[in-house]
């Protein structure tokens, strides 16, 4: 079995749950309830520390350290989808692009406990358990305000159908896809993102909201061969910052 | 394949057979290992809370084994440094690995730990994590100090990724319950 196919998949993982993790820790001091404040702070380092876990197995597969991994690379050598790079904006944004994305996560992780790559399993049945925890807050919010007032209904309309191409770019193929499949390290991007179609429209037919079109949506792709959006860069200038000043450094 | 059986100090023997299986926990060992506290709960040790999944003496060398409770926990680190410095100070030389070949599940903390858990002000976690299909097993908590079950879940997410907050009624204060994970 190719390393690369691996570390491919390893990788966009685990660049989707750093940068995810990044973006949703913003929300720490500026949460519109002190609930949810705290609901976005736990959930990000939840995604950071599995981030963290896939960078170390990739380092046993003889990539660097992760924090080298982390915090040196530039733009075009991450593998994150563009979804998860935007800018947070208002509250229905981030809780839109949270119930689109950790409903896929969930999804990727459940598959991922079938994997031929038994590091790769293990982690799956671990992270399984805490994930529960981050789609019951999407579903339960997303029913709450998709069938509240107006402004509520209208906000996460208007998010649904602005995030859905990038969301999409979620799944964007892998030129490993057949490989993967293959060795069964898990059932590919084709499979997972059917999976999200229904797990999305169940959640949405409980509201008032529309589900988009899938057919006619024009996926936003590129994240997963580093072409990126301009917002990318500076969110991991930002993060890198304390480390780049003594990457030499002990913590 | 089988690799020969080993006596561990005077209490145990066990196979090795290839690695894929573990022995019993060493008896003395996961003694010493009670000395290892949660860096934010320091009445529970690591023994109690179920992380420590392999504990074998090999000669000179100790090895334990540990799994995390949530991928994301910052105090593992230390643990593991502080299981090592354990280890050194009872004459052995540690081999100390994180691993999720036996994941962690709140059902691995022991009722010593749950009891010791309710002393300090924190509410256990529920017997059975297994059981966790929807909100309804976070909504009752009993209050660790009058145990009262007048209480009301406040928010699934807490001060740590362990924690989830609530509201006594009858205390009229809030507590915090460890997540059934």
């Amino acid at each position: 079995m190719s390393n690369l196919a691996l570390k491919e998949i390893l990788y966009k993982m685990a660049d989707d749950l750093l940068v995810f993790g990044h973006r949703n820790s913003e929300w720490t001091g500026f949460g519109p309830l002190l609930e949810e404040d705290i609901a976005f702070s736990s959930m990000a380092q939840d995604k950071i520390g599995q981030s963290q876990a896939l960078y170390q197995l990739l380092h046993q597969l003889g990539e660097q350290e992760p924090d080298t991994v982390a915090f040196t690379r530039n733009a075009n050598q991450f593998h994150n989808c563009t979804l998860v790079e935007l800018p947070n904006r208002e509250y229905d944004f981030s809780l839109v692009r949270h119930f689109l994305f950790d409903t896929a996560d969930a999804l990727r992780w459940q598959m991922l406990m079938q994997s031929s790559y038994t590091p790769l399993a293990q982690l799956a049945a671990k992270v399984r358990g805490e994930l529960r925890y981050h789609t019951l807050h999407a579903n339960t919010w997303i029913k709450q305000l998709g069938s509240a007032t107006e402004e509520s209904i209208g906000r996460l309309q208007q998010s649904l159908n602005e995030l859905a191409p990038y969301a999409l770019g979620m799944f964007e193929r892998s030129p490993y896809e057949d490989q993967l499949i293959a060795d069964q390290i898990y059932e590919g991007e084709k499979a997972l993102e059917a999976r999200w179609q229904q797990a999305i429209e169940k959640t949405l037919a409980q509201t008032q909201l529309t589900s988009p079109d899938w057919k006619i949506q024009t996926p936003h792709l590129g994240g997963r061969v580093g072409e990126h959006t301009e917002h990318l860069q500076p969110l991991l200038d930002e993060m890198s910052e304390v480390f780049r000043i003594d990457p030499g450094a002990e913590w | 394949m089988l690799d020969a059986g080993y006596w561990i100090l005077d209490t145990r023997y066990w196979m090795l057979d290839s690695g894929k299986s573990i022995g019993p926990l060493n008896a003395e060992l996961l003694s010493w290992l009670e000395e290892v506290k949660d860096p934010e709960i320091p009445v529970l040790s690591l023994v109690d809370m179920g992380v420590i999944t392999q504990a074998e003496v090999d000669g000179s060398v100790a090895r334990v084994e540990m799994t995390p409770t949530f991928v994301g926990c910052p105090a593992l680190e230390i643990m593991k440094q502080e299981v090592e410095q354990v280890i050194t100070r009872h004459g052995f030389t540690p081999e100390v690995t994180v691993s999720f070949r036996e994941p962690w599940s709140s059902d691995k903390m022991t009722e010593k730990g749950k009891a010791a858990l309710k002393k300090f002000g924190l509410a256990p976690p529920p017997a059975s994590a297994q059981v966790f299909h929807d909100l309804e097993i976070l909504e009752s908590a009993t209050c660790p100090r009058c145990n009262g079950t007048n209480t009301e879940l406040k928010n699934p997410f807490g001060p740590t990724l362990c924690r989830a907050i609530y509201y006594c009624h009858t205390c009229h204060e809030a507590f915090e319950q460890f997540k059934p994970v």
